[in-house]
């Protein structure tokens, strides 16, 4: 079977029902085994002290935040190129997924900053530009939510979301820009010094495990999309065979 | 039922419209149990004079007056129009749209899964009203004259859209109006099948400035 | 009164199902808010001084954009002429429908201030401050522009129009709401004097703009 035969609905269907139960295995193993070395192993920060452990579900979020939308970018290009049947499920389900993992980042961030920078929200580069992400994601979702008609709102997603990615290299250029013609640039700046291993490792098994959990949310949701619009097509039937 | 209402009677009614004269010095009488029929040619004025009487459109002379009825409402309060629009909301079900209809005009009459079923919309009643064909939709529309009552029905061109079976089950129900006292204004090309029947020829649309 | 009640039922529904659009008001607001500092820059003293007035404009400016709807639909689906017909005064119609929109789009946006107000850099009074004059003084925006809404609801793109409009009317409702908002940071003058003059024009939209918005609804058919 090739991977062009996954395309088919139902073959996915199938696919994911065998899949789901070994991904969610998988997903809290990786999270038990991280959730140990963060809480256990890895050493307090020796000015941020036991704060800086918001770092280890910060950095994913953040992390997941920009796959999720390259996921959708890939599935645009899989609905405007090769018209992929699943392709456009895919964007459209990663799409709320992605502004939540955005809006964890930004509130995970914005925890994080209150101790340290004495204040909930400061206009940082970094923060401003998760900031416009998340926005655009909101954008998306309310555009897909908008045009009742499945296919039409996915090609008009994916035209968004593909300018979305030749835009945000400027976005960023230009909110570094603006940031550093108002506050020198050295006043935050994270990750600046090399991390430890010993913070590295939990940070990366962290890392794969919210991934693991994309992943495994992604194919729920896009389980629970395709059985939608089966539905749906179910209900227009039942409408047109009424009489 | 609201009181019934014995006669509806237009005396001498003149309308413009964006500065022409649609109707000039029509008069007109519509009795209880009879369907008074209206005709003429596209721009005649049969849609506006349906809508003078739904008291959408006021005239600029000339009155309207009906004999019965219930003395607090106005005569717009005792019809009910079924025009071109079909007035439903695409993400409210087939039901829900009836039943805010039902609700809005105050007195219900007979339930809205009865309504539905006398349109044959029966099986359809919790689909959204978006996944309805324009057959469907227009009978749906219908369903709102069953669900409330009132005496007097105005009909534009009530049988557009709708296939010869929902058009001989919509024509029945209209009789069975007329049968309980009710009156009828249509607009309409058809020959209705009911046996009291009453003419009304608009002329050519007088083509002028209005006075 | 049950017709009004079925009337609210149905707004609400309508709003806030798949394409209602009862949250894109909200996201609008959070849009606005964060473009200001992009352009006055990132300065937290400024922006914690000018806050309570952008969140004044942001919310002004998306409750009226998220109007323009308001009879439009009911006028081209053929509902307004049902409406027009019920037996219910058509200026608790429009009262009703008023409510039910600031309940669906207004109110989100009072729950969403104190979110925004972080972002301003807003100290914890202002923002309660900030919250309770919007959570009073946006009702007064929604029923002032229903009456630009009735105006412009024959119009194909009205939207622009109502704002041109009605934004000269929210004047008054706009000094009042960002003045005790910013009576609270900088005393000299009582938080309840403003607020109340607030709140009175709040109650005088509530009647004028029913009133108003009903005789432009009755001549739109004609």
């Amino acid at each position: 079977m090739r991977l062009i035969d996954y395309a088919n609905p139902t073959r996915f269907l199938g696919l994911v029902a065998k899949i789901l139960p070994w991904l969610a295995g998988a997903t809290i193993v990786t999270f038990a085994v991280g959730l140990w070395l963060v809480f256990f192993r890895a050493p307090a920060d020796y000015q941020q002290g036991e704060t800086v452990k918001i770092m280890y579900i910060h950095v994913p979020f953040a992390w997941l935040s920009m796959f999720c939308y390259m996921t959708m970018a890939a599935s645009a290009l899989g609905t405007l190129v090769w018209r992929h049947p699943l392709a456009d499920v895919s964007a459209k389900c990663a799409a709320p997924i992605g502004a939540a993992f955005t809006f964890l980042a930004l509130a995970t961030g914005s925890l994080w900053g209150k101790p340290m920078w004495g204040t909930w929200w400061v206009w940082d580069a970094r923060l401003t530009s998760v900031l416009v992400l998340f926005i655009m994601y909101l954008g998306l979702i309310a555009l897909q939510e908008t045009i009742e008609d499945p296919l039409r709102a996915a090609k008009a997603s994916a035209v968004l979301t593909l300018v979305g990615v030749v835009n945000i290299p400027i976005i960023k250029f230009s909110v570094d820009w603006w940031n550093t013609l108002h506050q020198p640039a050295s006043v935050f700046r994270m990750g600046g010094s090399t991390i430890d291993a010993s913070m590295l490792v939990p940070l990366l098994i962290m890392a794969v495990a919210f991934s693991l959990l994309f992943v495994w949310i992604h194919l729920m949701a896009m389980r629970n999309e395709i059985i939608r619009r089966r539905i749906r097509t179910m209900r227009m039937i039942e409408a047109a065979g009424a009489e | 039922m609201a009181s019934p209402v014995s006669s509806l009677e237009g005396r001498t009614l003149t309308l413009d419209r964006g500065g022409r004269r649609v109707l000039a010095d029509l008069s007109f009488r519509a009795v209880a149990g009879r369907a008074l029929v209206v005709t003429g040619a596209n721009g005649a004025g049969k849609s506006t004079l349906l809508r003078l009487i739904a008291g959408l459109l006021r005239p600029v002379a000339g009155d309207l007056v009906i004999e019965g009825g219930d003395p607090d409402l106005t005569i717009a309060q005792h019809c009910h129009y079924f025009g071109h629009q079909d007035a439903l909301k695409n993400q409210l079900s087939v039901a829900e749209n009836l039943a805010f209809w039902r609700d809005f005009f105050g007195v219900a009459d007979g339930t809205v899964l009865d309504a539905l079923d006398r349109v044959g919309l029966a099986r359809l009643i919790d689909l959204p009203a978006a996944y309805l064909s324009a057959g469907q939709r227009r009978r749906l529309a219908f369903a709102r004259l069953l669900v409330t009552r009132r005496p007097i029905w105005l009909l534009d061109e009530p049988t557009s859209a709708l296939d010869a079976a929902s058009e001989a089950r919509l024509l029945e129900i209209v009789g069975e109006h007329l049968d309980a006292g009710g009156l009828v204004v249509a607009a309409t090309h058809l020959d209705l099948p009911f046996a009291r029947i009453d003419g009304l020829r608009l002329g050519p649309a007088i083509v002028g400035e209005a006075a | 009164m049950n017709a009004l009640l079925a009337l609210f039922a149905r707004e609400w529904k309508l709003a806030v199902r798949v394409g209602g659009g009862a949250l894109m008001g909200a996201l609008f607001f959070l849009i606005v808010v964060t473009v200001v500092p992009f352009g006055v820059g990132p300065d937290l003293n400024l922006l914690s001084r000018i806050g309570p007035a952008i969140l004044w404009i942001g919310a002004l400016l998306a409750t009226l954009l998220s109007l323009d709807r308001l009879f439009q639909v009911d006028r081209d689906d053929g509902g307004l002429d049902l409406i027009l017909m019920g037996e219910s005064p058509l200026e608790l119609v429009v009262l009703v429908k008023c409510l039910a929109h600031w309940a669906a789009t207004g109110l989100p946006l009072v729950i969403a201030s104190p979110l925004l107000a972080i972002f301003m850099n807003m100290e914890p009074i202002a923002i309660g401050a900030t919250t309770l004059t919007l959570l009073v003084g946006t009702p007064a925006l929604t029923f002032t522009g229903a009456i630009g809404a009735a105006l412009t609801v024959t119009l194909k793109r009205g939207g622009l129009l109502l704002a041109i409009l009605v934004l000269p009317l929210t004047v008054p409702v706009m000094i009042f709401g960002v003045s005790s908002a910013t009576a609270v940071l900088y005393g000299g003058m009582p938080f309840t004097t403003p607020f109340a003059i607030l709140a009175a024009l709040g109650l005088f939209a509530m009647v004028l703009g029913p009133v108003a918005a009903a005789a432009a609804l009755r001549h739109a058919g004609e």
